[in-house]
């Protein structure tokens, strides 16, 4: 717990020179300024050699007086200082729940400080970047989302968890998985399975498909959250497993894929603790459907979205591979995307019992 | 034959109203006016006759377009003979037969047939043109006499009649000698004004007699006139009643009596009309003559209300107007010829030196020269031949000629527009003079029930505002603020006669901002009340691009906006589009002048709702740092225990600093602040959007 201590003197010594920066532009009548590193695509670079993202050095300024910046800016104190009342009372709470601390009317106008969650969150990433803060330090976390089973004994907040007894409804990853609060025990695991959606996580759990191929089991609700994100990565560095990434065959997929491999633009603070380069695409490819007999009538259109978002992705310099080009002009050309689910046509288990163990086999992945 | 001429004739004398310069300015209308005058008569004429008839008038009009004239009497003929050839001999008329149904037509009986050629064509129009005639004769007597003017005008009920009404104008004037007082107001025609070029509000002597003669004719009553030309003098009160078949008056009674004023007149006309219908429009004459002749002390007594009273906003007369002489370049043929007969000149070059202004010894021989007519050319050619004078005019066209003397014109004046509309603003009923306007009116309405404790608390900061000094160019008006702009435009010249444009605007931001500007149309200070579509004003007014200005503009209409807007032309002739003097017709010398002083008065108009929209837009930052700034200073207290209270006072005193300081608020004026309330919301909602 000393260590803890010694995070969060330092967290809140970042946040009081912060607000002591301001502080001293008011009483010299200068217009009060923060620097905020920009969280945009124009401010990420692929560092080619570690193939992660990584955030560059740019900066934007937010000052007070400023039309288009003073609500942002009120919003960072309000934000910095329930933060700090948190850390001090040594409590840690959801950004929802920080969202509804901080949201009150102004004066009387019919203003609020915060309107949605919407506006909140990406203040708090705001703040994260500025104070170079990680959000656990700030003592919070978002909601949980993403859950595990696997041969693996687990120590969290002391409590020993034994990941191969979860029954159908499995371990709920929480938020912040630091090594303080999650603690990796014995473990029979060979590899790490991270699937895109809750279903197909339980249609594996309930074929007890990681029993049989000694594997961690896990998701992450779409888009993974950062918990699981950092689970995985602590996985693969702490404990050597292999990561394979089941997701659907559409771009929104692959970019779920994208952002485990090199981190996401909007974290790209946090690639260092969160990418797995080595990650692997084991599905769904586009040529699957044809290898694996899938009918075409299971397919779905692409939208018009979708066709943009290829677009985009063949544009990120991390999609430059030439085999990672030709599944995504594959895509765009047929005009068909797979849902995972797809596989059911072939028989319900046909994805735990034939689909994956033959892909693994057959080494029919990405890298 | 001499009969249908002198009648034909007579009309054109009383349709076309000046012999000298008026035929010039509206020779087009004349020459239509002659065509139907032609039509009538060859109608009643035998075909030959009217032939001659027409060539013959339309020759004495000397319209340039004799021609077709002459063509539309031989058309209006041609088929009276036709039809006469095929129908049965028995109905055939004799010429002498027609001759005998032939007779003259008085001006007086022309006019009781057509009154609405002098604006009495309804009953609630017939009040203000009666009480317009007789104020304007009240005015144009002052000015001349120089008097400051005390005008008392009265509209009486009279008892057992609903639908009749006495109107009195009593002024301060010279008075009217006893001799002239029935010619004056017994005779139709008669007047002093006619026979000059000089700027006046009256021009052609017929209007207060044309008013005696529409009460005569709707109530059977006398006008009666009371006058008194001096302190020593006695005064006299006059019956005067027309005879409509001669145009001549009859005095019915007479006697000496007492009269309250050292020298002044009064008239009072009783009449059929309707008050209740006329009385919106008898105000607005009210106001706006006070307002283009802030040297008037006007009182209006009103039936079941408050007298008006408008002081005088000025103490200084208006300059004299001179007289002048036509110039040259305004004469046209036909009024060339006559002049040429009535001028008791000896030769052409001694003619036009002495009947036109400008014109001296080598410019009469350039004329000559450039008319290339012999020297020893006869006035009496000139008179006669319509070649000659027609060589003779065409030389003064090509001959350069100095513009007229200005000093013939009598503007308003930058200062004294300024004063007009400042008193106008402080006197002038609240209600809406144009249109009705259900919103506004809805509005007020809607105040007026949530009268609440923050109405009172604004109704102070009002009160407040309103002891400090107002802008530059503002002024404070019954609470209300107003921005007020005058330009004088110098003299110019259409068709040889001198005119000046004058424009003042007051523009309020406390007034609703969602209405048509309104217009105000003068002519040498006579408010234009009817015919605002068809007035060359209205005309530069919609064609300026009053979006540069600041205001809203929907297309082909005036602009929108809390403005009033008064247009001044002054004119030793104003070329109106009736006789009614409703509206000024469209020269494109007036409208280009019109538009010249809008523009300068928009310009100075645009800079001062830019700065307001300037202050308004850094009021809006303030209060959105302003909203924050309690947050702020609470979380920089909370993180870092800084004096929350003077952390807000620092930031308060930036955000003004931020946004302009005082000087923002000053502009604004603190009048505005519950307002600023209303948009703050707004504002801010808008802001995180």
């Amino acid at each position: 717990m000393t260590r803890r201590d010694a995070t969060a003197k330092k967290t809140l010594a970042k946040i009081e020179a912060l607000a002591k920066a301001v502080v001293r532009d008011i009483q010299k009548k200068q217009n009060p300024r923060i620097e905020i590193p920009l969280r945009t695509l124009s401010n990420i670079t692929y560092n080619a050699r570690k193939k992660i993202i990584e955030m560059g050095k740019e900066t934007q300024e937010r000052s007070f007086f400023n039309v288009s910046q003073a609500r942002k800016f009120m919003q960072t104190f309000l934000v910095a200082s329930a933060c700090k009342e948190l850390i001090e009372t040594g409590k840690t709470t959801s950004i929802r729940d920080l969202y509804y601390m901080t949201k009150h009317t102004l004066g009387n106008s019919k203003v609020n400080t915060f309107e949605e969650q919407d506006e909140s969150d990406p203040i708090i990433e705001d703040l994260e970047v500025t104070l170079d803060a990680l959000r656990e330090e700030l003592h919070l976390f978002a909601n949980r989302k993403g859950l595990m089973v696997g041969p693996m004994t687990i120590v969290d907040s002391g409590d020993t968890i034994d990941l191969r007894r979860q029954g159908s409804g499995g371990w709920g990853v929480p938020s912040i998985v630091e090594p303080n609060v999650i603690k990796f025990g014995k473990h029979e695991a060979r590899y790490v399975l991270l699937v895109e959606k809750e279903a197909v996580w339980s249609r594996f759990n309930e074929d007890k498909f990681w029993k049989k191929e000694k594997c961690m089991l896990i998701h992450g609700g779409g888009q993974p959250p950062r918990g699981v994100r950092r689970l995985v990565h602590r996985m693969h560095y702490e404990l050597g497993l292999p990561v394979y990434v089941l997701v659907d065959n559409d771009p929104w997929g692959f970019y779920i894929y994208s952002v485990v491999k090199q981190g996401s633009i909007n974290l790209a603070y946090e690639s260092m603790r969160m990418a797995v380069p080595r990650a692997r695409f084991i599905g769904i490819s586009s040529r699957d459907a044809e290898r694996y007999g899938i009918p075409e009538e299971t397919s779905i259109r692409l939208d018009e979205g979708d066709h943009r978002r290829i677009r985009q992705m063949l544009e990120y310099p991390w999609f430059q591979d030439k085999k990672w080009r030709r599944e995504l002009e594959t895509m765009a050309k047929s005009n068909r995307k797979y849902e995972i689910e797809a596989l059911s046509r072939r028989g319900i288990s046909f994805i735990t019992e034939e689909y994956l163990p033959r892909k693994l086999a057959e080494k029919d992945w990405l890298e | 034959m001499a009969k249908a001429r002198r009648k034909a004739g007579e009309q054109l004398e009383l349709l076309k109203p000046g012999p000298k310069a008026r035929k010039s300015s509206s020779s087009q209308k004349t020459t239509r006016k002659t065509r139907e005058a032609v039509k009538e008569s060859a109608a009643r004429s035998s075909s030959s006759r009217a032939k001659k008839a027409a060539v013959k008038s339309s020759k004495k009009s000397a319209a340039p377009r004799a021609a077709p004239a002459a063509t539309a009497a031989r058309k209006a003929s041609a088929s009276p003979a036709t039809t006469r050839r095929t129908s049965a001999p028995a109905s055939r008329a004799t010429a002498e037969e027609l001759a005998q149904r032939q007779r003259e037509i008085s001006v007086s009986e022309f006019f009781s047939k057509n009154r609405h050629l002098l604006g009495f064509d309804s009953p609630s129009k017939a009040l203000l043109t009666a009480v317009k005639e007789a104020v304007d004769n009240s005015l144009d007597a002052c000015e001349e006499a120089r008097i400051l003017p005390e005008i008392v005008v009265e509209v009486r009920a009279v008892e057992g009649a609903p639908d009749r009404w006495v109107i009195s104008v009593e002024d301060n004037g010279p008075g009217i000698l006893k001799t002239q007082v029935p010619k004056i107001f017994g005779k139709l025609l008669y007047g002093s004004k006619f026979h000059r070029l000089k700027q006046s509000r009256g021009q052609q002597g017929i209007g207060i007699s044309a008013a005696a003669m529409y009460g005569q004719l709707t109530t059977g009553k006398p006008v009666v006139v009371w006058t008194r030309t001096g302190k020593a003098r006695k005064a006299h009160r006059m019956e005067i009643r027309i005879d409509t078949r001669t145009n001549s008056p009859v005095v019915v009674s007479e006697e000496e009596v007492e009269f309250p004023r050292d020298h002044g007149t009064r008239v009072e006309i009783e009449m059929q009309a309707d008050y209740s219908r006329g009385q919106r429009h008898l105000l607005r004459y009210v106001e706006q003559t006070v307002l283009a002749n802030p040297h008037l002390a006007l009182t209006f007594c009103r039936p079941n209300a408050e007298p008006l009273v408008f002081p005088r906003a000025s103490e200084e007369p208006p300059k004299e107007a001179a007289e002048i002489k036509p110039h040259p370049y305004g004469v046209e043929v036909g009024t060339l010829m006559l002049m040429a007969k009535e001028s008791k000149a000896r030769s052409v070059a001694g003619f036009l030196q002495t009947e036109f202004s400008r014109v001296s010894a080598q410019v009469a021989d350039e004329i000559l020269r450039n008319a290339k007519l012999p020297k020893s050319v006869r006035l009496k050619d000139v008179a006669e031949d319509r070649e000659v004078a027609e060589k003779l005019r065409q030389g003064i066209l090509a001959t350069k000629i100095m513009a007229p003397p200005m000093n013939c014109l009598s503007p308003i004046g930058d200062e004294l527009i300024r004063k007009g509309l400042i008193s106008f603003l402080n006197v002038v009923e609240e209600e809406e003079p144009e249109e009705e306007e259900p919103s506004g009116r809805s509005s007020r309405r809607a105040k007026a029930k949530e009268k609440t404790a923050e109405d009172k608390q604004a109704e102070m900061e009002k009160a407040a505002a309103d002891s400090m000094p107002p802008e530059e160019g503002e002024e404070q008006i019954k609470g209300k603020r107003f921005f007020i702009v005058s330009t004088t435009r110098p003299p110019k010249v259409y068709r040889g006669n001198p005119f000046q444009v004058e424009v003042g605007l007051a523009y309020s931001p406390d007034w609703p901002q969602d209405q048509p500007i309104r217009l105000y149309r003068f002519a040498n200070r006579v408010p234009l009340l009817f015919q605002r579509g068809a007035c060359a004003i209205t005309e530069a007014v919609v064609r300026t691009d009053w979006k540069n200005y600041e205001l809203a503009q929907p297309k082909g209409a005036l602009p929108v906006g809390p403005m009033a807007l008064l247009v001044h032309i002054a004119s030793v002739w104003v070329p109106f589009t009736s006789e009614s003097k409703e509206a000024i017709a469209h020269y494109p010398e007036l409208l280009s002048e019109i538009r010249l002083a809008l523009q300068e008065c928009g310009r100075k108009l645009a800079a001062y709702i830019r700065k307001r929209k300037a202050a308004v837009h850094e009021l809006r930052r303030r209060s959105t740092f302003e909203l924050y700034i309690d947050e702020v200073a609470r979380s920089l207290h909370e993180i870092v225990g800084a004096d929350e209270e003077k952390l807000r006072g620092r930031l308060l005193e930036m955000a003004r600093l931020a946004t302009g300081g005082d000087r923002t608020d000053e502009i604004l004026d603190r009048v505005a602040s519950r307002r600023r309330d209303e948009f703050e919301g707004a504002e801010a909602e808008e802001e995180y959007r």
